[in-house]
């Protein structure tokens, strides 16, 4: 009997490939005849090209093609929608401005002109050349007197995401509540910085006459990016062919903006070859994302025995003048307490700075981090035990939508989370612990993450030589797709784990939403079994029908999958393998597609990961420096569909989330709008001598509700959590609270000299 | 990129040659920083040089001291035992700095010349007077976070990125040099200019001058390099400093500091070494001498944090220095020189 290969912590199928150096990232595709571009950017912040001068840069050696706004292929408005998700409008998700339509600049770094040459380096000295001047406008780039702010009315559209709500009067409860806290969090604006840069191959080819365009792009989002491809050019969708089989990190990049594999298309298209544009690490600071600062104001209302009776979460968050896309960071606040009066409003400006676009918990990261640092605040006026302070206000169901939660077992959490960390044994009282010149303070936080599922498809094959393939659109970019995925499928066809393959990044295969959102695990895993299943029940069909298969003649309810085999309920010993049916009936293989989403499940509970995040800092005083000495955390995400991967995903989030605490920031020139911060020397990101050992467990209890995985996803609930755990864990140490992420030695210096 | 040409060098004198007469010419030798530099455009050079084959890799015992050879790299020289034994700021600012990789590729002599971090410096489309001199100074009224306390001028805030420098500094180390108007002995305090009106020279080196060595004196005291960063590897410091005693029984001898992190060069607190001269070391008396270095620091919008934080930290270094308190890790180590040490729980080896 085989044993199950879903929950077992199992190598990454692809990671001996990886680390010899054989996963193809699109980079490294090399097409025959491919030439390279290089972008030139705007030097401005706003404003409009006078004038570009490319004389210089078409003269140079190798060069093919210099594209600006003046010859560039015309575009196609960038569409309303595409899969239900808003593009366009206050709340919509991308970047509107389509690449190179005209002189307009919105942003610093944005790309006015690419040049096309037979080799790297001459595409980028060419792209060196290229003149502009410009009639310069005064950028917008302050959040407080942008000529633009809107109130947005739901995050990408979503009904499930309004951003404007009030439920109960949390004013009036304010005012009438005996203890009142209301504070300002300010989170400064971070980058992805995956380690591979956004690329992009596009080579045209005409098919049957038609116009057909191949693109390798580092998308997260095969299906939408062609959606996206075949509008904005005009072409049918289906001669639109995106590929990609890994993705190097994209922690919320990669997926909503398309200017560069726009200007890879067009670029291709004028030069008449294949072309690859591979962003420099520069570029990374203005095309390709980012998380917007927020303004934060949480004002809490609470009885003196620590109850919430009010909680209002106000942002003021700040997008690009061509997205309307706005940090949604009530997503904690809205869910997390049972607090009867409970509002919140997002408050959108629009700069002249870069597009943000979804960053790793989005909304959760930075407005959980507020939420949970003004909770910590509260259980200091209160004079309880900031756990204390949380179980006191345990939600059983969703305060906003009063659903039930479909499984939630944050107690659990919180309880031995304090174990790990050794809570009891400190000493509560702030500023009361040091070791050697340190300080050392313990501080938690409740983190979450909403169980999202959507809507895919899978196909399953069963080959005659016993062999199986399940694919489907989604994403590897290390999250560990091709190994749960494969130990999904391979469970659901009965098949042992080196016996099933599964494919992924790809246009072509059966449609999958975009990887984001910690959707991935409960949207395919559901669809991949689904798949398989399928094909088993046609596989019977064909065994049923079949006078010399064992068998013949019986109902498909009688026959189940064992062991690589189908065999009669009532007796195994009645049975054959895949490939003795399929051989007998002639046939290569068997397949089937199914099509899986949500139901009217979604409508009865209110589905959300938990967990506690418990973290010990050492800070020393004199100079400001902040080490963290131990993070914890323990989760309640449902079952575990690789204990290995899935570890692998929290302590990244975690790590990530670190960084957001203590280092991550991108500064822009507040006189022009430009990255002032452009290179991974100064862009600070963890490195291993800030990371601790990082210990996580999972409770590992299946959510009975969200799939029949009974899996919720983990992308993300890592980095959710973990910056307020230790900006609390700060304050035990030191007795200031600092409210303005992130906490780098020269905010410690002036706390502490306060 | 802009194209350059590349030539091996056959020897120090047909470097020199070759540089000198063409005024766009350069060196490289490890090129850790020198190729950021090219492929961001800051450095549009018609030549390199390529001086890392040349014979001037060699560290020996030299009259007392050490002579420590041009194309050593940052890690031979850091782990070398008579440096790492008898100048521990040097292995200390060499290890608390840069990436192990980037250390193995690092010349001696190249470390001290590396470019400032100021971003405005990198970016073509800020002006820079050190890039493009007479362009204006993006920095002052910019970001000027990681910007200089002392000796800046209204052309230039700049500070110097080097660890190494700074150690140097302190310990007096003189640089070796071979040049279009022949060999010549630099102090090291002497090497790096102040800005002025002319921030594009970083140093007193002439077009062509190529170093040969750098030589350690004799030196019989106690040495520490302390630095803080903002993470707790691969950063540059934001304040950092080196400090060089010689006793004299319970007495301070002679005290040597350097600050870095706050000037254009490796900024010798020579009030402070005044100070100190003749005193006994006490807790007290390392507070008034790090006010004193800091007394006439002038900082900036963004980099005010730096006179505490470089305040705190030489009275930190002089303590650990004379004994009063242990070093943070073994001596010669970046246990030693890093300010708040690694994450976790693991103590640092003592």
């Amino acid at each position: 009997m085989l044993t199950e290969a879903t929950g077992q912590p199992l190598d990454r199928v692809d990671g001996r490939l990886k680390v010899m150096g054989g996963a193809r990232y699109t980079a490294e595709w090399d097409l025959p005849g491919l030439a390279y571009g290089a972008l030139a950017t705007s030097a401005i912040a706003h404003g409009k090209v006078r004038a570009l001068d490319i004389k210089a840069a078409q003269q140079a050696p190798g060069v093919l093609a210099v594209l600006t706004y003046l010859n560039a292929p015309r575009l196609q408005p960038m569409p309303e929608k595409v899969g239900g998700t808003l593009f366009r409008g206050e709340g919509g998700i991308t970047e509107t401005l389509q690449p190179l339509q005209d002189a307009t600049i919105a942003y610093a770094g944005q790309p006015l002109a690419v040049v096309v040459a037979d080799t790297h380096e001459h595409a980028r000295y060419a792209a060196s050349l290229v003149h502009i001047t410009y009639d310069e406008a005064a950028p917008e780039l302050d959040r407080a007197t942008a000529s633009r702010q809107t109130l947005p009315e739901a995050f990408t559209g979503s009904k499930e995401e309004p951003l404007q709500v009030t439920v109960g009067d949390p004013r009036a409860a304010l005012a009438a509540a005996p203890v009142k806290l209301e504070r300002v969090y300010e989170s400064a604006i971070t980058h992805h910085n995956p380690i591979e840069q956004l690329a992009t191959i596009a080579r045209w080819e005409k098919r049957n006459g038609a116009d057909y365009l191949t693109m390798y792009d580092t998308t997260r989002g095969v299906d939408t990016l062609q959606e996206v491809i075949a509008a904005s050019l005009n072409l049918p969708k289906d001669n639109v062919h995106i590929i990609c089989p890994f993705i190097g990190g994209a922690f919320g990049s990669k997926g909503w903006l398309y200017a560069p594999a726009l200007l890879t298309a067009m670029a291709a298209r004028v030069a008449g070859r294949p072309v690859k544009i591979e962003l420099r690490r520069q570029d990374m600071f203005s095309t390709a994302g980012q998380r917007g600062a927020t303004r934060q104001t949480l004002s809490l209302g609470a009885t003196r025995d620590g109850k919430l009776t009010s909680l209002q979460h106000d942002t003021q968050a700040q997008t690009s003048m061509v997205s309307g896309y706005v940090e949604p960071c009530a997503r904690v606040s809205r869910m997390m307490y049972a607090v009867p009066n409970l509002g919140f409003a997002h408050h959108l400006s629009h700069l002249n700075l870069p597009s943000p676009c979804p960053m790793r918990g989005p909304g959760e990261t930075v407005g959980g981090w507020a939420l949970e640092c003004a909770i910590d605040e509260l259980a200091t006026e209160l004079n309880l035990d900031p756990v204390e302070l949380r179980l006191r206000n345990y939600a059983d169901k969703n305060p906003e939508t009063g659903k039930p939660f479909s499984s939630k077992h944050l107690r659990e959490c919180y309880a031995r989370g304090q174990e790990l960390i050794g809570w009891a044994a400190r000493n509560p009282k702030p500023r009361s612990m040091r070791e050697g010149n340190s300080l050392i303070g313990y501080g938690v936080a409740t983190t979450m993450y909403p169980a999202a599922r959507r809507e895919a498809s899978a196909r399953a094959t069963i080959f005659a030589d016993g062999r199986a393939l399940v694919q489907s659109a989604t994403h590897e970019l290390g999250n560990g797709a091709y190994t749960i995925f494969r130990q999904v499928s391979a469970d659901a066809l009965a098949l042992p784990l080196d016996r099933v393959h599964f494919e992924l990044g790809d246009s072509a295969l059966p449609k999958a939403p975009t990887t984001g959102g910690s959707a991935t695990t409960a949207t395919i895993g559901p669809a991949a079994t689904a798949a398989s299943q399928a094909v088993l029940s046609a596989l019977k069909k064909v065994a049923i029908l079949d006078k010399k298969s064992p068998l013949f003649g019986a109902t498909e309810d009688a026959i189940e999958a064992r062991d690589g085999r189908l065999v009669r309920k009532a007796n195994a010993t009645q049975g054959e393998t895949y490939e003795a049916i399929l051989k007998r009936a002639k046939r290569p293989s068997i397949s089937a597609e199914s099509t899986t989403k949500p139901g009217d499940e979604r409508e009865q509970f209110s589905f959300y990961s938990f967990g506690a995040v418990f973290a010990k800092v050492r800070v020393d005083e004199a100079s400001g420096s902040v080490r963290v000495a131990q993070l914890c955390a323990v989760y309640d995400v449902g079952r575990l569909m690789n204990p290995q991967t899935a570890r692998s995903q929290f302590i990244g989030g975690m790590s990530m989330g670190l960084g957001a605490t203590l280092m991550e920031a991108t500064h822009y020139d507040d006189r022009n709008g430009r990255a002032v911060v452009r290179n991974l020397a100064d862009y600070h990101v963890p490195s291993m001598a800030d990371t601790p050992d990082i210990i996580v467990e999972a409770l590992n209890i299946p959510d009975p509700h969200i799939s029949v995985q009974g899996a919720r996803g983990i992308g993300e609930i890592g980095c959710v959590g973990t910056p307020a755990a230790i900006t609390n864990a700060v304050f035990h140490a030191t007795g200031q609270r600092l409210r303005s992420l992130p906490l780098t030695p020269d905010k410690l210096l002036k706390a502490l000299a306060s | 990129m802009h194209p350059f040409q590349y030539q091996r060098s056959e020897s120090g004198s047909q470097a020199v040659a070759i540089v000198a007469k063409d005024s766009d010419a350069a060196f490289i030798a490890g090129g850790t920083s020198q190729v950021d530099l090219l492929k961001e455009g800051v450095h549009q050079h018609s030549l390199l040089v390529d001086v890392a084959g040349l014979p001037l890799r060699q560290i020996n015992d030299f009259e007392g001291g050490v002579r420590i050879g041009a194309n050593a790299t940052n890690t031979e020289a850091a782990y070398y035992p008579a440096i790492q034994a008898r100048y521990p700021a040097v292995s200390e600012a060499l290890l608390a700095g840069a990436s192990v990789q980037i250390r193995n590729m690092a010349t001696m002599a190249g470390n001290p010349l590396q470019r400032t971090r100021c971003p405005y410096f990198r970016d073509l489309d800020q002006p820079c007077n050190k890039r493009t001199p007479g362009s204006g100074c993006a920095a002052i009224g910019g970001y000027n976070h990681v910007h200089a306390l002392f000796g800046a001028s209204a052309a230039c805030v700049a500070t110097h990125p080097s660890d190494l420098a700074v150690a140097l500094s302190a310990l007096d180390a003189r640089v070796q040099t071979t040049g279009p108007r022949g060999n010549r002995t630099i102090a090291f305090p002497d090497l790096h200019r102040l800005p002025g009106t002319t921030p594009h020279l970083d140093t007193i080196l002439e077009h062509g001058e190529l170093i040969t060595s750098i030589d350690l004196p004799a030196f019989a005291g106690r040495s520490h390099y302390l630095k803080v960063r903002e993470r707790a590897s691969y950063a540059y410091a934001l304040a950092s400093c080196a400090v060089a005693l010689e006793m004299d029984g319970a007495k301070i001898k002679r005290a040597r500091i350097a600050l870095g992190g706050v000037a254009h060069k490796p900024w010798r607190a020579t009030p402070a070494e005044t100070l100190l001269a003749g005193q006994q070391p006490t807790e007290k008396l390392f507070q008034a001498a790090a006010a004193a270095a800091f007394a006439d620091a002038k900082p900036l919008e963004h980099n005010a944090y730096k006179i505490p934080m470089g305040r705190n930290l030489l009275v930190r270094a002089l303590l650990e220095t004379s004994g009063l308190q242990p070093l943070q890790g073994p001596a010669g180590t970046a246990f030693a020189a890093s300010v708040g040490g690694m994450a976790g729980q693991v103590a640092t080896p003592n």
